[in-house]
């Protein structure tokens, strides 16, 4: 395996050709001078009277188009500036940082995960070992499920606040129940993955409950987990963005969001969402590279 | 006793009507803080029904159609016995309806506040949530077509469509509220692209799923890319297509609400939920998640049958025949 590939190296220009870099590259770039494009027309509404007193040509046009302080559709480089703004020049601890809000909703984010994926393995674990569980615990995960969550996460918000649940824990409880499902039906069906002719195997020698449990089933269902966090760490960032809409907009990428809207700050809302991506697709990455790390101690090919 | 019920289909359901109808008088009759006795009462009725619903689950079903009933009949039993519980426990210990209301206050709202749910469903469900669910997963659907036949898009936009399904695309609320105005095509615009993606990713795997021997028996039939692809590779595309309408239509229905937060007319399922809990009238939220939940599953449902009537010749379908 290793002779052939380093036999027949790739140059670069056939690694540009033949995989996804070039292509990726070249929508993105097209997606940027849309953009720029659409700026144009789409701020047509506020810009005009401006065009007409600035001479009405071409590049007065684009100038005016592209650097309005409330634009319909705000230019790359207007939320990247503001990305900017709030980002390294404003201290992180202050209310009028992105990364403050940021590390708010990462904080519920990542507390909820932690909670759902825990329950959620346990809900696992339970239900492969105590047969009466499987069948009186699955309707109830299952039913769980048919509660629009999102849909109702103020009142649940509401709820939580007048028996004094306040701040980051109800946020995370969102998140939570958002994620325990993925992880329980993923790990159900990790967990019950090996053989009968490997079960059959640890029964020949004699394992404990407890032993098939650390020896085989746990480590045959580390990639169906990791498939499940991914999905689950993905949802905990959405359920707690949206927990945050009805907290009365104090902090956040929910806050954020909602302000922005309030108060027709375009590029602040273009920054959260540009922030609330970088996350996701960090949180999602960061557990795909644990994955690997553990898929190597572990000995899998990944 | 658990043998006895194996055997005798009568004998389950028997003990299922029986405690079942006691369940449903003593949550009828239950008042505030009932004596010990009752809760004993209940557990054991719970437990009754429990074993009746386990024992009708195992029962052997000679005919499609009893095969058929019992399987609808499972669920059934356990959702109205989770509602039964829900109004004892709320009714008998008390729990004030700004916490939980109880099932038969939420029945109340329902029927007094008809009209108001239905102008709700109305513009949330057969407006915003179908219509952008119709465009999303179309367009999604043609992109995927055009990757297809263009293997340099293909590589280009599946990747970010992977990236873009798993962000938290809720957020372009705001920015589609502020483009579309308050009314129902904002909602719609933020539901299209959040359908966008998953059928686009899914309709890609999709379109690529037909086997090699029978691209190659089309290929020797002298068979052009339009005959390939309508007579082979779509029909062989439908189970990830339905699949992909399938999370869309879950997905439209939250998109949907949540989008509603962020500015609408005075009419809307989000609208009425936010503006309900506010006024700590979640009678009217709960009325409005049975609506919701309703809309959803029958939704849901009746994509499911569409796929069967579809996709008859796969086999997670073909299996069912012989059981």
């Amino acid at each position: 395996m290793t002779l052939a590939a380093t036999a027949s190296r790739p140059t670069l220009a056939s690694v540009l050709a033949s995989g996804s870099v070039l292509p990726v590259a070249i929508i993105v770039l097209t997606t940027i001078l849309i953009w720029y494009a659409a700026a144009v027309p789409m701020n047509k509404v506020l810009t005009q009277p401006l065009i007409d007193a600035a001479g009405g040509g071409f590049y007065d046009t684009l100038s005016v188009s592209w650097s309005l302080p409330r634009p319909v559709l705000p230019a790359p480089h207007q939320v990247l500036a503001e990305l900017w703004n709030t980002v390294f020049t404003v201290e992180p601890w202050r209310p009028r940082s992105l990364l403050y809000h940021c590390w708010v909703t990462l904080s519920s984010t990542l507390l909820g995960f932690g909670l759902g994926a825990l329950l959620g393995i346990g809900l696992a674990i339970a239900i492969v070992h105590v047969k009466a569980l499987n069948r009186s615990l699955m309707p109830w995960i299952i039913a769980s499920q048919t509660i629009p969550i999102l849909a109702i996460a103020p009142m649940i918000i509401v709820v939580l606040g007048s028996i004094g649940l306040t701040g980051l824990l109800p946020k995370s409880l969102i998140s939570m129940y958002l994620c325990f499902f993925p992880v329980t039906i993923g790990m159900v069906k990790g967990l019950t993955s090996p053989d009968p002719m490997q079960l059959d195997l640890m029964r020949t020698y004699h394992a404990s409950t407890s032993q098939v449990l650390w020896k085989l089933r746990w480590p045959s269902a580390v990639p169906f987990l990791f498939t499940s966090l991914k999905v689950a760490i993905a949802i905990a960032l959405v359920g707690a963005i949206v927990a945050e809409l009805p907290t009365g907009a104090q902090a956040g990428i929910g806050a954020r969001l909602l302000n922005g809207s309030y108060y027709g700050q375009t590029q602040q809302i273009w920054a959260a969402l540009i922030a609330a991506a970088v996350m996701s697709s960090g949180l999602v990455w960061l557990v795909g590279f644990i994955e690997r790390q553990a898929a190597r101690a572990m000995g899998t090919k990944s | 006793m658990i043998g006895i019920l194996r055997r005798n289909p009568f004998a389950v359901i028997a003990m299922l009507l029986v405690s079942g109808a006691l369940l449903w008088m003593m949550a009828h009759s239950v008042t505030a803080k009932p004596g010990l006795l009752f809760w004993i009462g209940v557990l054991l009725l719970w437990a009754a029904v429990w074993i009746g619903n386990d024992a009708l689950s195992g029962l052997a079903a000679p005919s499609p159609l009893s095969l058929r009933v019992r399987n609808l009949a499972v669920p059934v039993i356990f959702g109205l016995t989770v509602l039964l519980l829900w109004q004892l426990a709320v009714k008998g210990l008390g729990i004030s309806p700004v916490f939980l209301p109880a099932p038969s206050d939420i029945r109340v709202r329902f029927t007094t506040s008809f009209a108001t749910l239905k102008a709700d469903f109305i513009q949330t469900f057969l407006r915003a949530v179908l219509a952008g669910w119709a465009i999303g997963s179309l367009a999604g659907f043609l992109v995927a077509i055009l990757c297809d036949a263009w293997g340099f898009l293909r590589r280009g936009l599946l990747p970010l469509g992977n990236l873009f399904a798993a962000l938290p695309i809720v957020g372009v609320a705001p920015i589609m509220v502020m483009w579309f105005g308050f009314d129902w095509q904002s909602k719609a615009a933020v539901v299209t692209i959040m359908t966008f993606f998953p059928m686009l990713v899914n309709a890609v795997t999709g379109l690529q799923a037909s086997g090699h021997l029978e691209r190659d028996l089309m290929r020797s039939y002298g068979a052009s890319y339009l005959d390939t692809l309508i007579k082979l590779r779509l029909p062989a595309a439908m189970p990830f297509i339905f699949n992909a309408l399938k999370i869309n239509s879950t997905l439209a229905l939250i998109g949907a609400i949540v989008a509603e937060f962020f500015g609408t007319p005075i009419v809307g399922m989000g609208f009425r939920i936010s503006t309900e809990v506010g006024r700590l009238g979640l009678d009217m939220v709960w009325a409005e998640i049975a609506v919701a939940a309703i809309a959803g599953s029958a939704f849901y449902g009746l994509i499911a049958l569409v796929e069967r009537a579809v996709t008859f010749w796969h086999p997670s379908y073909r299996s069912q025949k012989g059981q």
